[in-house]
């Protein structure tokens, strides 16, 4: 027997995936917690709530891009302001007091349920990609504006210090533990960085207003906000908040799944390699390991 | 509360009394930093001086890790953390103790580093109690984070590496308030600017020490 061929007969013992044992049937034969099943009407709510998402987002691009009129001052860059404050607004505000409120719910003995410890963990993840989107559009902006990418500004920096705080806390729950354990953890990490964040926000303002007398941020933009420019700034913000509910439904959605597996993990395996053993002989991995 | 407060405070110096992790590397380890500091930043005398308050607080900070990892290691072999738990000692007692016992290693540490700026950067100090003030009230902030997130990864494996991470950013107001009151310090004049800095950290200090004395129980319930 070549090698060439060895490999081959190892690549096949291995081959059938999951796809040759759909979960669900192993599920039922041996008594698996069956996995979580989305109720109609949830799956309504978050599809209707995702496209109502992507249709905010398409108009206020094409409101932003195409209706609206360019600055006097700014020209075309005064665009990334229907972008750029909605995104600061879900990241800032939203995700992160979304994500104390249900830490400390969850720190409350009496509302203490693991509902509230997944929409911290989910509004967290989705606010990490929202501050980072901050910066990012932020910089974008920042450069032909100011000159620079970065400039240590009062409200860049606490966005940046909560950006850290934030992967603090998604660090700490990708240590594996119980899910009960990790929750309690968790939110009294997220509690800590709660109280921190008024105490960082003041620290940082005086640091700043003791740094540099006058601060280059909120630019005067027009005195005069155009009509379609007023709407298209609102459009954003509400476009970018169901973007953030609908992230924060199917991130939730995965933390209940990703729970469920990391609880029946073995036992699926387990009951994977049973069904192998004793599953029908047509051709399955056991047969052509003997014929090797 | 108090009294097991002193109890454990007692039990970690003495500790580090025999053992002599803190001052034989810890300690060191901040002379260290401020070496290569200097290196960083040139041999140019008025630039360290300029910098000067600002890396006292980063060494600070960094040592502050270390004291930190080592108040959380010596309970960590032997079953010492559920013994501790066992004996019936206060869990506020019990925070209060352990942070009581790294504020005075600090406390050491951070008069040596300061004898170490002054000497090898020459900082000038013209308001030496603004100095003592904010070290004192920088420290008492510090340990008292530090032993929150201290027990807080205390039962993980990886706590050597998350522990900074988590840390680090929370104690930021501390390095800014430090850094600052050092600078009037330096400047002479009047010590309005670094009067709301010692407020601050009055407040931070006030905050978590607070949560340190009421959450403490149930945090050690998690690790």
């Amino acid at each position: 027997m070549t090698d060439n061929s060895t490999t081959t007969t190892v690549a096949e013992a291995f081959g059938p995936g999951p796809a040759a044992h759909p979960p669900t049937t192993v599920a039922t034969n041996t008594g698996v917690t069956p996995s979580p099943v989305q109720s109609p009407r949830s799956r309504m709510v978050e599809r209707t709530i995702g496209i109502l998402a992507l249709v905010g987002t398409i108009a206020t691009v094409w409101l932003g891009i195409w209706v609206t009129p360019p600055d006097k001052v700014q020209g075309d860059l005064v665009r990334l302001v229907y972008i750029h404050p909605g995104v600061a607004w879900v990241a800032l505000y939203l995700a992160f007091g979304l994500a104390a409120v249900s830490s400390l719910l969850y720190l409350w003995p009496r509302t203490r349920s693991l509902f509230w410890d997944r929409l911290a963990a989910a509004a967290v993840e989705v606010g990490v990609v929202f501050n980072v989107c901050t910066l990012v559009s932020g910089s974008i902006w920042g450069r032909p504006t100011w000159g620079v990418w970065w400039a240590w500004d009062a409200r860049l920096t606490s966005t940046a210090v909560l950006l850290v705080l934030f992967l603090g806390y998604l660090a700490l729950r990708r240590v594996p533990a119980e899910p009960e354990v990790r929750a309690r953890r968790s939110a009294f990490v997220a509690l800590f960085a709660a109280v921190d964040i008024p105490i960082i926000h003041f620290s940082v303002n005086w640091w700043n207003t003791l740094h540099q007398g006058a601060t280059v941020l909120n630019p005067n933009l027009s005195a005069k906000i155009h009509g379609s420019m007023a709407w298209t700034l609102l459009l954003g913000f509400v476009a970018l908040t169901l973007v953030f509910v609908w992230m924060l439904l199917v991130r939730f959605r995965i933390g209940v799944l990703e729970d469920w597996l990391g609880a029946n993990e073995l036992d699926l395996a387990l009951a994977e390699r049973q069904s192998e053993g004793t599953g029908p002989l047509d051709g399955s991995a056991a047969d052509r390991v003997g014929a090797a | 509360m108090w009294r097991d407060a002193a109890l454990v405070a007692g039990k970690d110096l003495r500790i580090e009394g025999r053992s002599r992790v803190g001052l034989s590397q810890v300690a060191p380890f901040g002379i260290v930093a401020l070496v290569l500091f200097a290196f960083a930043l040139g041999p140019d005398r008025q630039v360290m001086a300029k910098g000067a308050p600002g890396l006292f607080w980063v060494a600070v900070l960094f040592c502050t890790v270390l004291a930190i990892q080592r108040s959380v290691s010596v309970e960590s072999t032997d079953g010492a953390r559920d013994g501790l738990r066992l004996s019936g000692i206060d869990p506020a007692g019990l925070y209060l103790g352990k942070a009581v016992a790294v504020a005075a290693q600090l406390v050491v540490l951070e008069l040596l580093l300061a004898i170490g700026v002054v000497l090898l950067y020459g900082a000038r100090i013209e308001v030496p109690w603004m100095i003592v003030v904010s070290c004192l009230l920088g420290t008492v902030g510090l340990a008292a984070t530090g032993t929150l997130y201290g027990a807080l990864s205390s039962g993980l494996r990886v706590r050597e590496t998350l522990l900074p991470f988590l840390f680090l950013p929370i104690a930021a107001p501390v390095l800014l308030a430090g850094t600052r009151i050092w600078q009037a310090a330096m400047a002479g004049g009047t010590p309005a600017a670094g009067m709301q800095w010692l407020r601050l950290l009055v407040v931070f200090d006030a905050v978590y020490l607070a949560i340190g004395v009421v959450l403490f129980g149930p945090i050690q319930e998690t690790a």
